[in-house]
């Protein structure tokens, strides 16, 4: 029942992100229009698989850093490809991917590093360690990113920025083909991992004893989800409160079990951006919010109530 | 639950210290549990119990010496291996995510379940079992978090037997249990290991249930086995004086020692 309840939304929520925009599009001729094919129909699904992907690694992420708090792009991802983003534009790289390319791997180099970081204290992945390492990384990220924003002429840097805050705008079915194909791998780990998440959520030692392998469980939780928000990054900006928010919505319906807290966080971050973007699209049309803004005006409300509850219980 | 072989862990002369640590935390200590043996591990704080604990368990390695599972050195089992055949009650957990008794003792099925299948009716059964065995089947839809210390102690237990193992270890399982629900679980470990040839490892602080239970102790005190063996041999009054630094007694009770302690004399007369 609830499932179905979910893909409904998450139906719907495409259906209307196609049907609705500051183009009127005659009902008939919907499916004829290069309006709702070229533009609206690429933009719904990448919201739908960019939301999914960010519900996902933010549901493993917060179970691996034992943060309820933790959101994918506080671990130095969202510096670190804001900063790969606006160098490509101060060395004016051109063409149609170089800025996702450069963000993206602007991120890889920040997930690096706060990897790295988390190694520190030996062999084991020190969680408590990526969560302040990737503060730290992303601080300074952010910290390079200004000095080259003041040093630099700053009309086309302000493009860099709000391309970094702008969301789905560049949605195309190539960026929606790249995802596709390179999104269901980290998806299939993290899904895989599903069961050890559970007894992490122990801790790490009562994990080992109930049989999870606990520190390439760890390793592979974080690249992957790491991986999964590196592409979301590069393809829509930083998009905040989807992946912090979902998962524990998810929590309160599925319940903590990483076997369907998982694929729920999938479609209901997928439903949520995509909702969010058609808002995003059309409440002040002909001109657009930045996506951001959107998920988390519903998402700071939609916490609060959450958080109260927790407190309640 | 018979028809599996029992799993024996073996000890030998290990010597043990944490990465930048002053001194050895265990030296030259050995151990050994056979299937159907009850052993209780003792000692003051501080003593070297969990470290030991964790190198028969393989989740760390000695620096000398050798700890064996079965056949095997510990370290080299694969941890879900390893978890159909030894189930283990840690000294501390938290639950991150808020979840039910009945949920959280089904972690104990994990290490049998198929990556991707679902749990089987014999999943559920065991648990159900586990839950009736450790008086806790009233608590199977509540939250864990409104627990008690003691009714969370049980569950914890609940789970390791839902493993269904062949070995037992338990770090201090008596902790925050009321008289009768920690006589119950003494009762409950001792009538498997009679029944089912279960091995028992158990760490505890109570000398008196370890010494009417147990069939061996081991009484650590700074890292070094200062007396092993049968309860009446290892619980004398200068023994637990000089290991624990207080006046005792010592009476017979159903056949083992009994210790009780003394009021410190105020001033010595010396």
């Amino acid at each position: 029942m609830k499932w179905a309840l979910l893909c409904l939304l998450a139906i719907l929520a495409l259906i209307a992100s196609v049907v609705l925009g500051p183009a009127a599009v005659p009902l008939g001729e919907l499916l004829r229009s290069d309006i709702v094919w070229n533009l609206r129909a690429p933009r719904a699904v990448l919201a739908f698989l960019v939301g999914g992907s960010l519900g996902v690694a933010g549901a493993g992420l917060q179970a691996l850093v034992r943060n309820p708090l933790a959101d994918p792009f506080l671990l130095g991802l969202s510096g670190g490809a804001g900063l790969g983003a606006v160098l490509a534009i101060a060395l004016h790289l051109s063409g149609p991917w170089a800025l996702p390319i450069a963000a993206f791997v602007g991120a890889l180099v920040a997930l690096g590093l706060v990897y790295r970081l988390g190694l520190i204290g030996g062999a084991a992945l020190d969680p408590r360690i990526l969560l302040l390492g990737g503060v730290a990384v992303g601080a300074f990220a952010a910290a390079i990113t200004t000095a080259i924003v003041a040093l630099a002429d700053a009309v086309e840097l302000r493009n860099a920025f709000l391309w970094l805050w702008g969301g789905l705008s560049g949605a195309s079915w190539d960026a929606v083909l790249v995802v596709a194909l390179y999104a269901p791998v980290p998806l299939a780990v993290l899904l895989a991992a599903s069961r050890s998440l559970d007894l992490l959520a122990l801790g790490e030692e009562p994990a080992g004893y109930l049989g999870a392998d606990v520190e390439a469980v760890k390793r592979r939780v974080y690249l992957a989800a790491s991986l999964l928000t590196a592409a979301a990054v590069a393809v829509s900006g930083v998009i905040g409160f989807v992946g912090l928010v979902v998962p524990h919505i998810a929590r309160l319906t599925w319940g903590h079990r990483h076997r369907a807290l998982l694929p729920a966080a999938f479609v209901g971050g997928g439903a949520l951006l995509a909702i969010a973007d058609t808002l995003a699209r059309t409440v002040v049309a002909p001109r657009e919010l930045p996506v951001g803004v959107v998920t988390a005006l519903i998402g700071v409300p939609v916490f609060a109530v959450l958080l109260r509850r927790w407190s309640i219980a | 639950m018979t028809g599996v072989r029992g799993v024996s862990c073996a000890v030998r002369e290990v010597r043990y210290r944490y990465p930048g640590a002053q001194r050895d935390v265990l030296q030259d200590v050995s151990l050994v549990v056979q299937p159907g043996e009850f052993h209780a591990i003792l000692g003051p704080n501080g003593s070297g119990k969990t470290t030991l604990v964790r190198i028969a368990l393989g989740a760390l390695r000695p620096l000398s010496g050798s700890a064996t599972i079965g056949d095997r050195p510990a370290h080299e089992w694969p941890r879900r291996e390893l978890a159909r055949v030894i189930g283990v009650v840690p000294q501390r957990e938290d639950n991150l995510f808020p979840q039910r008794v009945r949920e959280t003792v089904l972690l104990g099925r994990y290490p049998f379940l198929s990556l991707w299948g679902r749990e089987r009716p014999e999943d559920h059964a065991a648990v159900d079992r586990a839950l009736a065995a450790c008086d806790a089947t009233d608590l199977a839809d509540r939250w864990v978090w409104t627990l008690s210390g003691g009714e969370y102690q049980r569950v914890r237990v609940a789970r390791a037997l839902a493993q269904e193992p062949r070995l037992l270890v338990l770090d201090e399982p008596g902790v925050s249990l009321d008289l009768r629900h920690e006589m119950a679980l003494f009762e409950l470990v001792r009538g498997l290991v009679d029944a089912q040839q279960l091995g028992v490892l158990m760490i505890t602080h109570d000398l008196n249930l370890a010494a009417r239970f147990a069939d061996s102790l081991l009484l650590l005190s700074e890292g070094t086995v200062v007396a092993s063996g049968a309860p009446e041999d290892v619980l004398t009054r200068e023994t637990i004086e000089r290991v624990f630094s207080w006046p005792v007694a010592l009476q017979t009770v159903e056949g083992r020692p009994h210790m009780v302690p003394l009021r410190q004399p105020k001033e010595s007369p010396e």
